[in-house]
This record gives C-alpha cells, structure tokens and sequence, in this order.
C-alpha cells in the first residue's frame, strides 16, 4: 500500500505539474483578453506532434526547443489574424472562433498524421529507471518531465514577480483597461501573451507525448478536464489554477490506481438488489469511474463556491 | 397611456398580420405535406426526417444561445437522454402491451429531457458567459462518461435498440416504412417550430431577450436572472428531447454518440451557421448543415475540416450567420438599392471564389500525399480528377490562392464603398435597418 501511494503521489504530482503548464497559459490568456481559448488543449496536441517529427528528423532535444516554438507562433498568428479580428463581435464569437480553430486543428492533424496513435519515443538518453522502490522500476523520463515542468513553473513565477513585464501582465489580470490606459501597446501584449500561453501548452505536450499517447484525440481528451482545473480554481485566478492542477491530478492518479467498488467494500453486506442498474452503480470500480471524477468534483465545487476555490470573478 | 394607444393603433394591423401570420403556417404545412411527392426516393425522405430532426434540436439550442445569451457545450447530453428514454418506452410499451401508439413516444423524449434538464441545469445556470460555457462543458463530460459506466441503461459501446413497428398502430399505420416515418416527423416540427416561436412571444420570453441583453436591469425590475436562465434550460430541454427521441425513432437505436461532445458541436454550428440573432436562422442553419454534411462526404473525403473552415469564417465574416447576411439587405431590397451592390458583389465572387479553389486544390493534395500516399497519384475530388504528381499543379494553387486573395482584397473594398453608398441611399429614402 506504501509502495501505491508513493507511485501514485510523483505520478499525480506529474500529471498536475503538466496539467498546470497548460491551465497558466489558458488563465493569463483568459484574464487579459477575456476569452477562454478553447483550442488550448490543440496546441498541446500540435506540440506532441511536431516533437514527434522535429525529433524524427533532428532528435529530441532540438525538438523541446523548436517544437513549442513554432507552436506559439502559430498561436501568436492566430491572435493576430484572427482572434484580433473576431474581437469586436463580442466574447461568445471569440469562444466560437476558438472552438471553430480546434476542430480544425484536430482535422488537420488526422489528415497530416493519421488517427492512429504515432511511435514517439522516448529519447534514449533518458530510456533507464532512475531508481526502484519497492520493487517498481521509475522511468527517468518521468523525472525529466517533472523536472522541465517545475522548472518553467519556477521561471514563470520569476518573470511573473520579478520582470517588468511580469508586472504588467500581473497588473493586466485585475485591471485589463487601466493596463491600455497607462499606454502600453496593449495589441502586442496580447499577441505576446497569446503566444507564449500557446507555447508552454506545447511544450507540455513535447515532453507528455512520449509517456502518454500521442494521437489525434489527445486534445479532445483533456481539454474538458483543462477547462474543469480552470472552473475549479476560479476563473482568472493563477493560484487557484495551480491548487486546481494538481488536486485533480492527484485524484485522478489515486483514482486509478484503485479498484474497490461499493460491493468490494460493503461485501456481502449489500442489498440484495437485482435490478440491472443498482448493479452496475454497485460493481463499477473506483478506477472506471476517474474519468468522471474531475467533473463530479467541479460540480461538487461549484455547489458550494460558486467562483471556483480562489476565483473572484463572475465570468 | 401605452394600453390606449395599442387599442388605438391595433385593429386593423391585428387582422392583416394575424392573416399573413396563419397563412405562413399553413403554406408550411401544406409544403410539408407535399416535399414526399417531389422528393420521393428513400434516400431522400431518411434526409428530409433528418432534416426536421435537426430543425427541432437547433431551434432547441437556440432558446439557450439566441434568446438567452447562454452559449452551452453540452446541449446534446438532453437530445441524448431524450432517444435513450424514448427507446426505453418503445421497448416497455411493446413488452407490456401498453394502449400507446409511436405519435407520442416523442413526448416521452420530451419529458425527460425536460426532468434532466431541470435537475441538470440549477448549477450551471448559476452563472452567465463564459462560466456557464465551461460548466456545461463539464457537465457534459460527466452524463457522457457516465454513459460508457451504467451499461444496463444506455448499452455501453453498441448502445440499445427498439422495433418501432411493435408498437399500437393507429389509421393501420405501424410506421415501418419512411415515409410514415416522414409524415411523423413534419407534424412534429410544424408543432415544435409553432411552440418555440409562441415562447418568443411571452413574457417569459421577453425576460429571456432582457437575461441575454441587461442581466443587470433585469433584477433591478425584479427578476431572478438565474431562474430565467434555469427556465429557459428547461424548455431548451425539453425540446432537444422531442428531437433526440424522433432521432431514436427514425434509427430504431440509440448509444452513446447521441450525447457526445461531437452532436453538441454539431448543433452549435447549425445554429451559429444559420444565424441566431434570428428565430429563422436555426432553420435554415439545419437545412443547410444537414444537407452539406450529407453531400460533402460524398464529394471528398475530408469534408469535416471544410466544415470547420466554413465555420470559422463565419464567425469572422458574418456573425450574424447566413439569417443575418440575409436580413442586413433588407432595407437596400426595400429601398430598390440592392442593383449596384449585387453588382460588386458579382465582381468580387470571381477572385474569392478563385482563391478558394486554390485553397481546395492545396488541400486535396496534401491529402492526398500523406493519407493515400503508396496509392495511385491520380486524384479525385469534387469530382475532378487531377495529377498530384505533377510539379505544376502545386504552382497553380499556389497561384491562385496569392491572386486570388490579392484581387479578392481590393475588390472586397469596392463592395463596402458600394455598400456604404446604397445604404445611405436607403437611408434617404426612409428605409432603416
């Protein structure tokens, strides 16, 4: 039992970590433009595939460079023909634009790569356990990836507190307007800020491809749960963001990782109930239902708090 | 004072619209009635059944989105439950013999799409804009996983299916064939589309416009925002169940695709293609995305990326979708203005339709390079066939999508100095939009 709660806490704290390199990205993108990018999760997706290829062609390394860097620069594009262009039309037709571009994305990306998942490996350098504990072998490229998302998220919180664009950025998440009326170019700002929330998705997606699966429904697979850790934490807000993460990231690792259900545990105990749909709700263990369980938790917050755990705004 | 002046003004324009109103209904219900004899192959009634599916269902989503502001990601989940429950009862009736003929089995859908909206629908109606979008999103996400886990209800992968020929038959109708099925699908929409727009014309409705446009104003008057939108939730669901349960009419099945993400966003485009500032739009957007996504798919393989771009030019063109393209010539038709515009509009077509055809050209051959890459270079698409072999062909879509869109842009500049001038002509004249 040891053994599956340390496993499962690096695991979950991993799935967090990434969960967070996405969902700051999707908050300052949505605290300074007001509009929700729901194509978040396909730049995530587009930079699992360009690593994929960019580390068939050159390696992996060159690839977690280059790789979110074309990415938020297709996302800096977008902003600026397109996003910039839907503004004035009002924040649902920013939404709907956004929601227009992932479908592409998605299609796009099952036309150049096909719908079956592509063998992105991980790189040989990083291809040992990197320790053993009780008798399970932890891959090292858990760590690196680890390692790269602590890093970015230590980087960011540095600009963020320390640069002075930080601080402007920082300022712009309260009070968007007065940001425009002190005189910075706020349209560049945007683009900025747009492509840089793109390219840390895609770098979450560069170092996850290898160790999850990289394929063309790996976008429609979590950006509902991107949009749950950002309801969740509130809307807007960086913290809560990051509490967010890596509360779901944990309850899900657990989640999975178990397999009671209601008649494991109640045994004999139960009620003798025979009808088809008790029964189901009483076998189904706790790892079928994870999937369901950062959704259930959203509803359950939202019920009590409903801004979300740190959020301050209405929408 | 306001009272006075309707009793004043009203008699006489109550009775002419009251004439025009009854006779475009019944020039509906005589057009329904007659669509089979025009198009009386099967192929074609399964598409027009579809068809008034899709009309009910994006009417549906457009009390949410049109009437009253609120953009849901999750509006199939109700369209779903609804077939599951209808199949459900198909299944009951005709297993305890029950005196209840098909005709009403959408009622059933409706029912309970309406049960689950209202259980559903109190917490994310809690919230406007971009927060409901998410919550209802995840909402969604929760009926739609949860689908794949109660497999005694909703059949896991496979789904679950009905005989609807099992069922009481009324007028020796068992509604096997599909032109039964049609005649039981158009009386439902005629009757949905005449509820729906009867709903735009209550006060409730009026709340829902005030809900969409001054959330604010609306408390100040002395209404609950939140319940406005839970009610106008409720009857959104309720109708998308009447639709959902026509669909697992028509199929004799229904799974978990019914309430997936995929026939949310299918729905949502509908309505948004076809315009939803408009009672119309949804219509004509069912039509029109019905009719593409069925002949589409006949003509290249990877219609739904087109699909996708229609989509988001759309929303960057013509935000008002193609009701409110339609509607903003109105005045410039009434105003006899329209000529010269139409007339720019004639020399702007031939550049952007060039530019597009360069774009389709570029596509099809990525296509074909990299899904049928060991296959045969000869292509088809659109019913074209071409060499993507060939060096040249690259350079002509190239060509003709820089020229298109360089000619494309100066013509389009000519047509908002020939807008601008028949508008403030029609302007002159009285004519306002």
């Amino acid at each position: 039992v040891l053994e599956l709660i340390v496993i499962s806490t690096l695991n979950g704290v991993l799935y967090g970590m990434l969960l967070f390199l996405m969902a700051s990205g999707l908050t300052v993108i949505f605290s300074m433009l007001g509009v929700l990018n729901f194509a978040h999760a396909s730049f995530y997706m587009l930079g699992a595939f360009f690593g994929f290829q960019i580390s068939r062609w050159f390696g992996f390394w060159p690839a977690l460079l280059v790789a979110p860097l074309l990415a938020g620069l297709i996302g800096a594009a977008v902003e600026r023909y397109g996003l910039r262009h839907v503004h004035k039309n009002g924040h649902v037709a920013e939404l709907l634009f956004t929601f227009g571009l992932a479908f592409v994305i998605e299609e796009a990306v099952q036309i150049i790569w096909g719908k079956s998942p592509v063998d992105y490996r991980v790189p040989r350098l990083l291809d040992f356990p990197a320790f053993t504990i009780f008798s399970t072998n932890y891959p090292a490229f858990k760590i690196f990836m680890l390692l790269v998302s602590v890093a970015i998220f230590l980087a960011l919180l540095i600009a963020l507190k320390m640069t002075r664009v930080g601080l402007i950025v920082q300022a712009a998440l309260t009070h968007p307007r007065m940001v425009g009326h002190l005189g910075h170019n706020v349209d560049r700002i945007f683009m900025m800020v747009f492509g840089i929330g793109t390219a840390l998705a895609a770098v979450a997606g560069v170092i996850a491809g290898p160790a999850l699966q990289t394929q063309s429904n790996m976008a429609e697979l979590l950006g509902p749960i991107l949009f749950v850790v950002v309801v969740i934490g509130g809307l807007g807000s960086l913290p809560g963001a990051f509490i967010a993460s890596l509360l779901i990231g944990l309850v899900q690792t657990f989640a999975v990782s178990m397999n009671g259900s209601l008649a494991s545990i109640f045994g004999p105990l139960g009620p003798g109930n025979k009808q088809p749909l008790l029964v189901d709700i009483w076998n189904v263990t706790i790892a079928q239902i994870a999937p369901i369980i950062p959704y259930l938790l959203m509803v359950v917050i939202l019920l009590f708090r409903p801004k979300g755990l740190l959020g301050t705004r209405e929408s | 004072m306001s009272n006075l002046s309707k009793v004043t003004v009203l008699p006489h324009s109550v009775s002419s619209s009251n004439l025009r109103f009854y006779g475009l209904w019944t020039a509906t219900a005589i057009a329904l009635l007659a669509l089979p004899y025009v198009f009386s192959s099967g192929g074609s009634l399964t598409t027009l059944s579809l068809i008034g599916i899709s009309i009910i269902f994006s009417l549906s989503y457009n009390i949410l989105l049109g009437q009253t502001g609120m953009l849901s990601f999750g509006h199939a989940v109700y369209y779903g439950l609804g077939g599951f429950a209808a199949i459900h009862g198909m299944n009951l009736i005709a297993r305890s013999k029950l005196p209840v003929s098909l005709p009403l089995v959408p009622l059933i859908g409706g029912i309970s799409g309406l049960v689950f909206a209202a259980t559903l629908g109190w917490v994310p109606t809690r919230r406007s804009g971009t927060a409901f979008a998410m919550i209802s999103l995840g909402v969604a996400e929760l009926i739609a996983s949860s689908s794949l886990i109660l497999r005694s209800f909703f059949g896991g992968e496979a789904g679950i299916s009905a005989n609807r020929t099992k069922l009481m038959r009324v007028f020796e109708w068992n509604f096997g064939p599909q032109i039964q099925i049609y005649y039981l699908v158009a009386v439902w929409t005629l009757l949905a589309v005449i509820a729906m727009y009867a709903l735009t014309r209550t006060p409730f409705g009026r709340m829902c416009n005030a809900v969409r446009d001054n959330p604010e104003r609306v408390q100040f008057v002395g209404y609950d925002p939140h319940v406005i939108r839970f009610l106008a939730f409720c009857f959104a669901g309720f109708f998308a169940g009447i639709a959902g349960a026509l669909a697992a009419i028509n199929f004799e099945i229904a799974n978990a695709a019914y309430l997936g993400a995929a026939q949310s966003g299918v729905v949502l485009f509908a309505t948004y293609i076809g315009g939803a500032g408009f009672f119309i739009g949804p219509i004509i957007g069912a039509i029109f995305v019905t009719y593409l996504s069925l002949a589409l798919s006949d003509l290249t393989a990877v219609w739904q990326l087109y699909f996708g771009l229609f989509f988001i030019a759309i929303v960057m063109f013509a935000p008002g979708g193609i009701a409110g393209l339609l509607m903003k010539h109105l005045p410039l038709v009434r105003a006899g203005t329209l000529v010269t515009v139409l007339r720019a509009y004639l020399v702007a077509l031939v550049p952007t339709l060039t530019m597009i055809a360069g774009f389709i050209l570029a596509i099809e051959i990525v296509v074909q390079h990299t899904v049928n890459a060991d296959e045969y270079p000869h292509t088809k698409a659109f019913g074209v066939h071409f060499n993507t072999a060939n060096p040249l062909i690259w350079l002509l879509a190239a060509a003709l999508v820089i020229g298109g869109f360089v000619i494309a842009r100066c013509t389009w500049k000519w047509v908002g100095k020939a807008w601008d001038e028949a508008l403030i002509a029609a302007r002159e004249k009285g004519f306002h939009a």
